[in-house]
Formats: structure tokens, sequence, C-alpha cells
């Protein structure tokens, strides 16, 4: 397995995502006689894991089971140990495709902070792109590197300790885009477009608060930044459930007593997804919106060098 | 070649030589090139009012009539000019505040001063603009909306991508740019063959189609039970609904060719004033292969129909393996069928992702996915986009979208039970399969 490439079996050292059902799932370095214990009991890689295809339904040792999923930077995203605030897919993913990010990209970024958006990007630019990340809390760095090397991907990605405000990102005149996600962006902008190539690029920056958006985007016009452009993107997720509603009484099927009043309206276009019981319900599946959504992540900016 | 576009006609011939991105003044005809940044006209900005208590709405304060302005505009005199005379010409432009004043300047500009900026083909430019001039040809399938889909798929170099879209070839092209010409895509089509208007529009080099193979939809069944064979391909029923039912590829060909400039042109037309417009050679390039297709003679209509019946069963010898890495659906039709069926061909521990315009198909989907097990986490989701105006004192959201975005379901493959006979069953026909094509494959070859 590597981050950046399928594997059909797993194998030792593989990092591998454990499915528990319902949105529980953690992940696991594989390694031969390790075990690690779930809910449903124990797993013991040596014979569980390894040799299995990725996929595969594992009974553990209480008979429960589990699914072992290959890793991809959305798991790890959901997965992930959280050493910052992390970027969730959803603004990664938007993140991604107005950087233009593809296959032979090379990127910018910082802070590493956990290390979520640098899997996604890896991902995209793999197998000929870079990405070059600047954290400068010293501890994150190294473990941010040493994650890199255990997911296989550390060929495509440099990690440097620096402060991009001060020092930059360590490179110039090569990238094709950059990404900020330091809590004052203002202060890098010019470092970014001197990173950036001189023919052009992208640029992102993330910011939680409208202030910090405004000066960024001052900074933005000021360096020469163009089609300057600053959204926000909200995930909606819907819980499919099958509900039924009450037909309320209102004396009337004391008049007709051979069928209920609405059964008789519309007996045949509602078909068996509305099916009209004898209780006088009527059932309905239905995208009901979570009780509790993300309200607001960041405000993105994005701009041109050109 | 002459270009319409936003009640302007140009030649390109001039932005020939010149970097993505440089903006270029239109004037009578041809393309001009002026400086990339204007130094703004600040001068008479100093005297500005504070309020509008004063500021009747008379219909007079501009005192240049439309005949004097259509005078100026025939002079052929410089638009920006012409906002500076209306600018002096109107009584109450002291008096508006400042930021009044800004506004009235920008309407005016954006009016006037016809500018275009010439960018380089992506997935953002194109997904944008589709869904802001033709968001019919692809089923209001926003752009963030497509930004999720290519995520929740994982979609990257290397991978073994199934496609069934009916986005005019949007999608495709943006599955194609993440994947960078590495890997294999699958392009599972309806009717006679695929659309792939807005995959030209990317320019991709020709590498990136090497790759590239089509499978027809109405094939799908007589694969997965085993009964696909070749023979029957010259009488292609989804051929002859083409239009007068000329079975050869030519026509086919023919067809997409067709297709091809129709939406570029429309678009162009379309476009807001200041940005996006497209390379328009691939046009040209195509229309020569359209005469050239024209004189071709019967034996190379042969070799094409030869040509397309070998990477028809190099397509279904890939599905055969039964080991795609995703799939992606953003279609027209009813997302049920599609997924029960072309998930058969994707293998375990792989992301998928369906598009419908509407949820209900979609609730639909997901129950009918749930029974027939071999999928996990499954997600059905929707996102918002919120532009913002960001301006010193001046910065709020500018238009809120939601609900014409479009609705994604996502999940993950995983093995299937083996406790149910039937799919097992199936299973083991299907192990058979591709092996005996593979050398059908392969006489072809010698």
């Amino acid at each position: 397995m590597s981050f950046v490439e399928y594997g059909e079996t797993i194998k030792d050292g593989d990092t591998a995502i454990v499915f528990l059902g319902h949105e529980s799932m953690f992940p696991v370095k594989v390694q031969h006689g390790t075990v690690t214990q779930t809910k449903y009991g124990v797993i013991r890689h040596s014979t569980d894991l390894i040799g299995k295809k990725y996929g595969s339904k594992v009974t553990c040792s209480k008979g429960g089971w589990v699914f072992i999923l290959h890793p991809t930077p959305e798991l790890w995203t959901m997965n992930l140990p959280h050493r910052t605030q992390i970027l969730y897919s959803t603004d990664i993913s938007i993140i991604t495709m107005m950087l233009e990010l593809k296959p032979g990209s090379v990127v910018c970024e910082s802070g590493t902070g956990s290390g979520s958006l640098s899997h996604a990007l890896i991902r995209t630019v793999a197998p000929t792109g870079h990405l070059y990340t600047v954290e400068f809390h010293q501890q994150r760095a190294e473990k941010a590197r040493e994650e890199f090397r255990e997911h296989g991907v550390e060929h495509l990605v440099t990690v440097t300790n620096q402060d991009v405000c001060k020092n930059g990102f360590g490179v110039s005149n090569i990238a094709d885009a950059v990404f900020l996600d330091i809590p004052s962006p203002w202060e890098a902008i010019g470092h970014a477009k001197s990173a950036l190539k001189a023919e052009g690029g992208r640029i992102c920056s993330f910011s939680p608060c409208i202030e910090q958006v405004q000066r960024t985007c001052l900074a933005m016009e000021e360096y020469g930044f163009t089609e300057i452009n600053t959204l926000e993107i909200l995930l909606r997720v819907y819980n499919v459930r099958t509900i039924s509603l009450q037909i309320p009484d209102l004396g009337k099927a004391a008049e007709d007593n051979s069928s209920t009043g609405f059964d008789s309206s519309n007996p045949s276009n509602q078909g068996s997804l509305c099916a009209n019981l004898q209780q006088g319900t009527v059932q309905f599946k239905s995208g009901v919106p979570q009780r509790e959504m993300v309200g607001h992540t960041g405000y993105l900016t994005f701009a041109t060098k050109s | 070649r002459k270009i319409i576009f936003e009640k302007q006609w140009f030649y390109l011939d001039n932005a020939i030589g010149h970097i993505y991105g440089t903006t270029f003044e239109v004037t009578s005809g041809g393309n001009l090139q002026p400086k990339q940044e204007v130094e703004e006209t600040t001068t008479e900005t100093k005297e500005a009012g504070t309020d509008n208590r004063n500021i009747v709405d008379d219909g007079k304060s501009q005192k240049l009539t439309h005949d004097d302005i259509k005078a100026l505009k025939d002079k052929g005199i410089k638009g920006q000019e012409i906002v500076q005379q209306l600018i002096e010409n109107s009584t109450t432009f002291r008096d508006k505040t400042e930021f009044a004043q800004d506004k009235y300047i920008k309407k005016k500009k954006k009016k006037y001063e016809a500018v275009i900026t010439i960018v380089k083909p992506s997935t953002r430019i194109l997904s944008t603009m589709y869904y802001a001039r033709e968001p019919g040809k692809i089923n209001h399938l926003r752009y963030d909306t497509l930004a999720q889909m290519l995520t929740l798929g994982n979609i990257h170099a290397g991978s073994k991508v199934l496609v069934m879209e009916t986005c005019a070839g949007l999608v495709l092209g943006a599955v194609m740019e993440r994947m960078g010409g590495y890997g294999s895509i699958i392009q599972m089509y309806p009717g006679g063959g695929p659309v792939r208007a807005a995959t030209s529009c990317f320019g991709f080099p020709k590498l990136f189609f090497d790759n590239l193979h089509e499978f027809p939809l109405s094939k799908v069944h007589s694969l997965l039970s085993g009964t696909f064979s070749t023979d029957t391909l010259p009488s292609d029923p989804e051929v002859e609904e083409e239009s007068n039912g000329l079975t050869d590829e030519r026509h086919t060909s023919l067809q997409e060719t067709e297709e091809e400039p129709t939406p570029e042109a429309a678009m162009e037309i379309n476009q807001t004033e200041e940005q996006e417009t497209i390379d328009i050679n691939d046009d040209v390039e195509f229309k020569e292969n359209k005469e050239k297709e024209n004189k071709e003679n019967v034996r190379e209509k042969q070799i094409k129909q030869w040509e397309r019946r070998r990477k028809l069963l190099e397509a279904a010898a890939l599905l055969g393996e039964k080991n795609a890495d995703g799939l992606i659906v953003a279609s027209k039709f009813h997302p049920t069928p599609l997924l029960l069926s072309l998930l058969e061909f994707v293998a375990p521990s792989r992301p998928f992702v369906v598009y419908c315009q509407y949820k209900e198909p979609l609730l639909e989907c997901y129950t009918k996915l749930r029974e027939r097990g071999g999928v996990i986490n499954l997600k059905l989701s929707e996102t918002w986009l919120r532009n913002y105006q960001v301006l010193p004192d001046r910065s709020h959201p500018k238009l809120i979208m939601s609900g014409g975005g479009g609705y994604l379901l996502s999940g993950i493959t995983v093995v299937l039970d083996k406790g149910k006979s039937d799919p097992s069953n199936l299973e083991a026909l299907k192990m058979e399969e591709p092996s005996p094509k593979r050398c059908k494959v392969q006489d072809l070859h010698c």
C-alpha cells in the first residue's frame, strides 16, 4: 500500500483503516506479531491481516467483525492524530480544484499542522509533482516527516522547519500553487509570490476570521495578485430515514367505512414507498439533515499571479 | 477566424505568442494588447458627499443624451474617456459618497471598457463556466460539487477509473486532468458514442487519450452475464439510434466532431465580460479532421471499424478484470440501476461517488445499496457555496447558492458476503469470463 498507489493485499508495515461500522474507524499500523484491541475483540495482525485483501471482513476474537480498508487521504483525514486544528475533505476538495492541482504540480504549503491537507496534496500531485511544506513548530515538523515516511510518500514531500512569515518557503520560482493556513497570512504573501513560478500560479489562504481575510486581500492586491475571490463552502450531510406520519382522524372514516379517506384519493401512484397502512399512517423516505452541522470552518481566498 | 463574445467580435490572431492571463482590449475587429494594469483615475474622487439625503432621482442627472453617447462611441473614442465624460456630466456624482462613486465608475467601466483576458483551460475554469453558462448540459453539477466528487473518489494518477457521465464530457475531463495521463479510464456511454465536447476544451495532449477507453452501456448486462461477444457489434442498436442507421464508426465520429464546436461557440457568445475564453485552436483541427473523414474511402472505414472493435474488446477485458479503483457516476439517468450493475466492476476497498441533481433517487439508491451489501460508509451529502465581497469596510456575502448544485452519494466497496448464494454463483461465472476475451484481443493483434 501507499497513499498514492492502491495495493491489493495487506502487507507488513502498511497503514490500514479498521472500520467498525457507522462512522467509527481508526488507523492501524500493520506489524507481524502485533495485536489490536477493538470492542469486538482482538485482531492478530500476522494471521488476521497480513496477506488478506483490502476490503475484507475480518472476524475478531469475540465473534464480531470489522472491515479493513485501504488508506486514502480522505480516510486519513477522518482518523489522523490531531496535533492542530485540521482541514477536512470538503474544504480540501475545493482548494485542490481552485488551485488547479494535478499530477506534476509543485505546491508550497504552510503550516503543515497535522498533515491532513498535505496527504491530499501529495496524492494529487504524484507521481511527478512535489510538495514543499513549511512548519515553524519543530515537533510537528518532525512528526509530519515521520508520517510521510511511514506512508510511503516521503519522496514527494520536503518538510522545512522555519517561520514562513520571516523566511519564506525556502524555494523560489518553482511553485504552481501556494496554500497558506497560518494566523497572519498577509505577512507571507510576499514570500508566496516569490515561491510561485515566474509565469504565474495560484494562491489560496484559509482564515477563520473576516478581519484576517480583509488584510490578506489588501496584501494580495498590493503584491499584484489578480482574480481575488473569497468563498466559503459548507457540507450538509443527510441521514436516510423512513418516516411515517399519522393521518389525522377528521371523522371522515365514519362516513365511508370501506376505505380510509387518504387511501382512496391516490392509491395507485403512491406505490410501495408511500404504503398506507391500516392504522392510518403514511410512510416515505426522507433525507433528514443532521441535527447539528458545521456552520463555519474558514474563508478561502483565492488569487492568481500572472 | 472570427469569434463573437459578449456582443463583441474579434480575431484571435494577435493573441498568439502572449502568455496566458494577458488582458486584451478590443478594437474594431482585431485585438490590441494594453498593459496589465491601467492606472486608476483617482483625481476626481477627492470630493464626495456623506449620504444621499439630497440626491433626488429626477432622471436628469446625466447631461449627456443617448445620442451623445452613441456619437462618442461611433467616433471610436476609448472607453476610458467615455467613462470620464459620463462622470463629468453627472450632476449628482460629486454628492455621492465615496463608495457610491466607486460603484458608479465600476459599472460604467464594465459597460464601456471592453477587456478580455485569455486564460488557460482547467477544470476550475471550465466547470465554473459550464455551471454559469450551460447548466442544463451538465445536469446542474456545480463546480464545488464536482470538486467533492474528485476528492471523494480519490481520483489520482495510476488508478483505473470507471466514469459514467452525461455532462458533455466535463466530468471525464476533470478526471483526466487529475490523472495526468497515468492509469486508465473506462467511460461507459449511452447511445451511439461518448459525448466529449467539454473534454476537448481542456486541450489535453494526445497521450492522455491512449488509456482512455469507452464501453457501451447497453453491453454491460451481457458482459456481466457472460454472453458478451463482438459478433453483434456491427448491428449495435445504439449506433442505429444515432440518426439514420449508418452502422459504421465513421458516422459516429462525425457526429462527435460536429457536436464539438457548437457548445464552445455558444459559450463564447455568453461569456462574462472580463475573462475566460478557451483556446479555439482545437476547433480548427476538428474541422480539418472532418474534411478528411468525408473523403475517406471504404477501406479506411473498415480499418476504423476493426480499430473500434479492438478498442471495445480492450475495454471489455479491462472491465472483466473487475478490479477498477473507483466509480464516478454523473448522469441524467436514474442512478440506482447504474450503480447496482457498475459496482460489479469495482475492486473492494475502493471509493465510489454518484451525483444526482435530485435527492430522491439517491435516497432510493442508498436503500438498494444497503440491501445489496458490499458497500460501507454510505453518505448522502450536499455542499453549499457562498461567495464574498471583500473590500475595506464593505465586506459581506455576495450570493448564496443552495439546492441547485446537486447531491452526492458516496461510499466504499467491500468484499461481498459469501453467505448469499446468488452472488457467489455469479462470481464463479465472472471468474471464467476475462480469459477467453483476452485471447480474442491477442488474436486480433496478430
